[in-house]
């Protein structure tokens, strides 16, 4: 059993991103209550947790898409929840998201979808967008075809991957993916898996991923946390999940009916 | 920017086109019909001919077409936004260094204040023809007569103020599209609220507008 630390203090460097007591509510439904959370650079984090624990909640906190009631984040060791409208942007400008529904331009092609960021961050020239979309597209396994479509037109699992497309076109430094293989076969939910993991590691990006999936949350995560309540209860080496000791990571890993968490099935 | 998202609203205020027409050309002939009944008791025949280019320039043009395109326009501009919105769309964008603000609202506003002036012009003229028509075919009126007492009655300043009015009501119709939109929450049913919202808020201003802007230009 090498699970449960959260002792392990961490060395003089900062981490990438660093969260201390964050807390939001949505009227009286306190949905994140005092997370704590370091993710050091180049590495990457897998969050797990029930449905509706505030996964994806935790997620646009960072981003700023949501104010947090208190607490701090910070990145690269400057508190974001202080930062005036153009630092936001700059800072938001070096992360680049998966949303766990796609979240994507419905009235734009895919590959205007994909060369997006590069555009609006003139990263490249309209001519050299389309190679650029391509060639991102190419990587999650869609042919250039498919940059001609709409996003209506694919089916969720392609949505899925030129959201995930999306997100890396501009090799951002930091990376979050919500549920990024949910929904994919399982072939290509392993191949996004490597996806990611390459993303992370040739980048050098930090990244967090929101998994229901062990599997996938072993290949992607160095490191993994629950959370429970609004709360991380446990975090540790994503390659102990199924074996963390924790009694409450344990009946999640293993999909147990019986055991500390009680679903909420009222209603 | 990756694509100029000004176009869909463009292009429905293009398809108001027709709906602002048909109201124009029937308004107009109402307003003759209407005119010629209540007036031909005090005489003066070129009051059909000054009413109905005046109401018409002045206030129908504007308020109608105004009203018109608020259903249409403003109401696809709140269901387009409020659907960015529930689907993290408007997320995504900032998220890609872009601001959802400028990148929606600016070219949309644009739009309004372009095409709904233009719609108005269009509104004007055929509302003027509508009168034109019931004027010569059934109230007996000669057609040269009829022309120019439109044209002595017509001032600029009466087809510039609807203008001036046309423009305002083609902001207030995006601003309140693309508010409503924007602060739409709730999936397909927020998307719905969010959109009648838009039309009434748009329609109450654009007649609450039509007053004090009325007030401005003529009570001197
Ligand atoms: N904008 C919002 N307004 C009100 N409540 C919200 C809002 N966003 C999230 N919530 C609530 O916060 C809770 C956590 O939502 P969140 O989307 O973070 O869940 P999740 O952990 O990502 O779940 P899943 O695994 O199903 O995606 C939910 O109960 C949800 O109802
Ligand atoms: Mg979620």
């Amino acid at each position: 059993m090498s699970g449960s630390e959260g002792s392990k203090t961490m060395s003089a460097s900062v981490p990438k991103i660093r969260l201390r007591g964050v807390s939001k509510s949505f009227g009286d439904k306190k949905v994140l209550d005092g997370i704590d959370l370091d993710i050091e650079t180049g590495t990457s984090m897998v969050v797990i947790g029930g449905s509706g624990s505030g996964k994806s909640v935790l997620i646009k906190c960072i981003l700023g898409l949501i104010e947090p009631d208190s607490g701090t984040i910070e990145i690269d060791g400057k508190n974001i929840l202080t930062q005036d409208r153009a630092e936001r942007e700059a800072m938001r400008s070096r992360i680049g998201m998966l949303f766990q529904n796609g979240a994507l331009f419905d009235s734009l092609t895919v590959w205007e979808n994909v060369a997006f960021g590069l555009l609006a961050q003139n990263k490249c020239t309209r001519a050299e967008a389309r190679p650029r979309a391509d060639t991102v597209l190419a990587a999650v396994g869609l042919d250039a075809t498919v940059g001609d479509l709409s996003p209506a037109e694919l089916s969720g699992g392609m949505q899925k991957r030129v959201g995930l497309a999306r997100a890396i076109a501009a090799q951002p430094e930091i990376l979050f993916f919500d549920e990024p293989t949910t929904g994919l076969d399982p072939i290509m939910g392993a191949v996004i898996d490597g996806l990611i993991v390459d993303c992370v590691k040739k980048l050098g990006s930090t990244a967090i991923a929101i998994t229901h999936d062990m599997l996938s949350a072993q290949r992607i995560g160095d490191r993994a946390a629950m959370l429970y309540k609004g709360a991380i209860v446990w975090q540790g080496a994503a390659d102990t999940l199924l074996n963390s000791g924790n009694a409450m990571v344990d009946q999640f890993t293993h999909g147990r009916r019986e055991g500390p968490i009680q679903m909420e099935l009222r209603r | 920017m990756a694509a100029c998202s000004c176009a869909p609203s463009l292009r429905s205020a293009n398809f108001s086109l027709p709906v602002v027409a048909l109201t124009a050309i029937f308004t107009g002939m109402v307003l003759a019909l209407q005119s010629s009944t209540g007036l031909s008791r005090f005489s003066a025949d070129s009051a059909v001919a000054s009413l109905v280019v005046l109401s018409v320039t002045r206030e129908l043009g504007p308020v109608l077409a105004g009203l018109m395109v608020a259903g249409r326009v403003g109401a696809s501009i709140a269901a387009e936004i409020g659907t960015m919105r529930v689907t993290d769309q408007i997320d995504a964008l900032s998220t890609l260094s872009t601001n959802p603000m400028k990148y929606l609202v600016a070219p949309r506003l644009l739009a309004g204040l372009i095409a709904v002036p233009l719609l108005v012009v269009v509104a004007d003229i055929l509302g003027v023809l509508g009168g034109f028509i019931i004027a010569t075919a059934k109230l007996g009126f000669s057609a040269e007569s009829y022309l120019n007492n439109t044209l002595t009655f017509m001032q600029t300043e009466d087809v510039i103020s609807g203008l001036a009015k046309a423009a305002v009501f083609g902001v207030l119709i995006t601003l309140m599209g693309c508010y409503q939109g924007y602060n739409s929450k709730g999936g397909a049913q927020g998307v719905g609220a969010a959109t009648t919202s838009a039309v009434v808020a748009a329609s109450v201003l654009i007649l609450a507008f039509d007053y004090v802007l009325t007030e401005l230009f003529f009570s001197r």
